[in-house]
């Protein structure tokens, strides 16, 4: 069958409404971030003189960025408006960011979903498709934490920072549509591909709340009074964040989820390598890399158990892992050759 | 654990080198070049073992240890748990209000009928055991998730036992790969142009099956010169005098017979040509050509061999194009796999081919030391080149050839199960959850002026303790507090203020 060129462009215009649209949510969850209950404007400006407010609102939220702690006074001095009003907003910004995440998902699941119905097949046969569903998981799994705890809603912004990125890369990453070589023709693409990509999701996320445990744990560590001389860059996010403990726990839940369907997903690739390349393990580089980072995540696993290496050691572990993840995925694919070099660029 | 965290660490970081210099095994030609490259740092690197890695000292060193680590582990906790299975939860502590997770019940039971109620409700899911303190308190001991240890060692045996079939797999397996012409085939065992087997198998043992003939291989391409499928017709009998059979081998599909798998790994064409030597009867050859690049340009050689010691061998260096396009200078590349006016370019040579003095040659390439070059030519199907001596060559057309990859390893099966158990074991030692509790159930002493028949009642102290951080044990430690109040008719308490944000996620 023909591949559909019509249905082929939809869905490219879909990534572009998809990623606008997430562009948008993020804009929404920095405002909630800066002017939200828990934000650092709210808790800033009650202690400085209120001042005639301005349009402060649209001028934070639109640059993209938080403001630093730095500037939390000079904010709150300039564009203090009363607490309550301010609150409202804040509510009204994290509704606004829930809002245009769940439109770019619909729109971003219809991209995918478009472009595997225009190619006649799963659409995850390149680095751009597989990209693509990657942040699809990544959005899914957020909105379910979201559901489960509302309150988590201010934190957004790291994570949707992220996926934004993931959109872009995806955007570089671009091919055209087009059938599979040879190779992929195999049921077992579905059942691979797609459970390492779930895995790698999860994954993603639980860097993600790694980092912010780490910075969490530095904070605590200075607010203590221990290692006060250590750098304070980025450690004074962590005030916003939730308490190291729980952060640590989510980390590892995450990873207690998703590592065994990555050790499932390596197996069906095995799997598939006995039917189609005669063996089910060669040492080519992406199973190098796919074993070593189902050896660093089993690392962490053990650390997270063991006395001395609980906590931040565990941490920057977690991190190695979803860096040696990230590796096998953009440098093994594009930089080295192997049996595995479907990328699609060329 | 310290130990499985730094050979866990040694192994991943062994592996690296693995995936960035080339590998004798994958790829033997890239190493070749890297030494020449390379000079000094490239044999430091072949001494050291960097061009096979997972087949090095070092590396076979890490997961030795690690194995036996693994070993030392598991054999005394096998010893513990199955101790642990056997032994009665473990006695209240004193004093329960200080778990993580505690609460109190007040129950208008008394402590035996309060004991004995509780135990009947944690009984389905958890191990109990009541016991009676010296202050009269009655207290019960429950847990659960015995099944997580057992999945934890299940992951690490199963581990265990695919290590060494995995081991045991390179000594009983065999492989060899052969190309093979249409109109051609081979059997098992038999000439293979390379074969590895290891060093325990039997080759009187070895499955007796032929491909008796590839009746034709067939390449298709989409607009945009991408393949879309490569498919190989073939004819092939089991056993020594088996019937024939018919099959379509493709990428993703090996035929499998006998224990045996037969896999099409790669595809190229085979030109044929006539010699015409005058007054002698013409000479006809196909002969596979080795593919230099993704669109098939290839290379091969013909060698007509004459009597030894009178030097008048033939040798015909070629190189095929599929689809050919001339550079302008009379050198021709292809520029599409797929066969379109294809254009055979030979460069003839008269004399010694060395066949005959009984060194292995490759079948790939001519060795023109001792021959002379007579000729030069690019032909198309049909046309003929003349040689000096009046002999003709003739381009008669092409045929596909396949090359197929027979493989034998009778461990897989056996690790496919090791490998789901793996999966099935680690499972078990995430998801289960871990959990103790206890109760202390004390009766109240009725007040003297209370009279002898005042009901009992008994105060209720209920204590938890995870002891693993799988799942939200304040949640589920406050939906057991409910089930027992169900249980001993306690009312529900008034409704709990609302949870303060982020309240209870790292509580427990």
């Amino acid at each position: 069958m023909a591949i559909n060129t019509g249905l082929a462009q939809l869905s490219e215009g879909l990534w572009t409404v998809a990623t606008g649209t997430y562009m948008l949510a993020v804009v929404a969850y920095t405002g909630e971030y800066a002017f939200g209950k828990s934000g650092r404007i709210a808790r800033t400006s009650t202690a400085v003189i209120r001042e005639p407010a301005m349009a402060g609102a649209v001028a934070t939220g639109g640059s993209g960025l938080p403001p630093s702690p730095v500037d939390g006074a000079l904010y709150g001095a300039q564009y203090g408006a009363g607490t309550v009003q301010r609150r409202d907003s804040g509510n009204r910004w994290g509704r606004a960011a829930i809002a245009l995440t769940v439109l770019g998902l619909i729109v971003h699941a219809a991209c995918v979903i478009i472009r595997g119905v225009a190619v006649d097949r799963v659409p995850w046969g390149n680095m751009y498709e597989f990209t693509l569903v990657v942040g699809l998981i990544a959005v899914i799994a957020w909105l379910a934490t979201l559901a489960r705890m509302p309150q988590l809603r201010y934190l957004g912004l790291f994570v949707m920072l992220p996926v934004l990125i993931v959109m872009f890369l995806a955007g570089t990453l671009y091919t055209k549509a087009s059938k599979l070589v040879p190779a992929l023709q195999s049921y077992w693409l579905a059942i691979h591909v797609s459970s390492i990509a779930v895995a790698e999701g999860i994954l993603m996320t639980s860097a993600a709340i790694t980092a912010m445990y780490l910075i969490r744990a530095r904070y605590d560590r200075i607010s203590a009074g221990v290692g006060a001389d250590q750098q304070r860059r980025f450690a004074t996010l962590g005030a916003r964040l939730p308490a190291a403990a729980s952060l640590d726990k989510a980390a590892y839940r995450t990873v207690a989820f998703a590592f065994p369907i990555y050790t499932a997903g390596v197996i069906f690739g095995a799997i598939w390598a006995e039917a189609a390349w005669g063996r089910y393990w060669g040492w080519d580089p992406k199973e190098t890399w796919a074993f070593i980072a189902w050896v660093v995540y089993a690392m962490y696993l053990h650390a997270r158990a063991t006395a001395g290496w609980k906590g931040s050691r565990a941490g920057y572990i977690n991190l190695l892992g979803f860096a040696a993840m990230t590796f096998n995925f953009f440098v093994v694919n594009i930089v080295i050759s192997g049996l595995h070099s479907y990328a699609g660029l060329s | 654990m310290r130990t499985a965290i730094v050979l866990l660490f040694l192994l991943a970081l062994a592996s690296v080198p693995g995936s960035l210099l080339p590998q004798r095994p994958l790829n033997p030609a890239k190493v070749q070049s890297y030494l020449q490259t390379h000079g000094a740092w490239g044999r430091f690197l072949d001494a050291i073992g960097g061009f096979d890695v997972f087949g090095s000292v070092w590396f076979s060193a890490v997961y030795l240890l690690l194995f036996l680590s693994l070993i030392g582990c598991i054999v005394p906790r096998i010893r513990v748990y199955a101790r642990a299975l056997r032994s009665q939860p473990l006695k209240a502590p004193r004093h329960l209000s200080r778990l993580a997770e505690n609460g109190r019940l007040d129950s208008a039971m008394s402590a035996e009928q309060a004991a004995q109620r509780a135990k009947a409700m944690l009984r389905p899911r958890w191990r109990t055991v009541t016991r009676v303190e010296d202050s009269g308190a009655v207290t019960v001991s429950a847990e659960k998730g015995y099944s997580r240890e057992a999945g934890n060692l299940l992951f690490h045996v199963s581990l265990l036992v695919a290590l060494v079939l995995i081991a045991a797999g390179r000594l009983f397996s065999y492989q060899g790969s052969v190309v093979v012409v249409e109109g051609t085939g081979f059997c098992n065992p038999g000439l293979y142009d390379s074969f590895h087997a290891g060093r325990s198998v039997d080759e009187s043992k070895v499955a007796k099956f032929c491909i008796d003939n590839l009746n034709s291989f067939n390449a298709t391409y989409l607009a945009d010169g991408t393949p879309s499928q490569f498919r190989a017709d073939v004819t092939y009998s089991e056993g020594a005098n088996g019937a024939p059979k018919h099959d379509l081998i493709t990428v993703n599909h090996p035929l499998r017979m006998l224990g045996d798998r037969i896999y099409l790994i790669n595809h190229g064409f085979a030109p044929t040509v006539t010699i015409k030597r005058p007054g002698k009867a013409p000479w006809t050859d196909t002969e596979a050509f080795l593919p230099q690049d993704g669109f098939l340009t290839s290379e091969g050689v013909f060698k007509l061999v004459g009597p030894a010691g009178e030097s008048k061998d033939i040798g015909l260096q070629g190189l095929f194009a599929p689809t050919p396009q001339d550079k302008g200078n009379g050198v021709i590349t292809s520029i599409s796999p797929q066969a379109k006016n294809p254009v055979l370019a030979l460069f003839a040579f008269t004399g010694d081919t060395g066949v005959n003095n009984g060194v292995a040659q490759s079948v790939y390439t001519l060795d023109t030391t001792k021959m002379t070059k007579v000729g030069a030519k690019n032909l198309a199907v049909g046309q003929s080149m003349s040689l000096p001596d009046g002999t003709t060559v003739t381009f008669d057309g092409y045929k596909q050839w396949a090359s197929l990859q027979v493989s034998h390893d009778p461990t897989q099966t056996f690790l496919l199960i090791a490998a789901v158990s793996m999966v099935t074991g680690l499972l078990g030692s995430l998801v289960v959850r871990r959990r103790r509790i206890w109760l202390r159930i004390s009766e109240v002493v009725p007040g003297p002026d209370s009279g002898d028949d005042a009901p009992a009642r008994s105060l209720v102290e209920v204590g938890g303790l995870a002891r693993n951080d799988s799942g939200n044990f304040t949640g589920e430690f406050e939906s057991l507090l409910a089930d027992l109040r169900t249980a001993l008719d306690v009312p529900a308490p008034a409704q709990s203020p609302a949870r303060a944000v982020g309240a209870g996620i790292g509580k427990d």
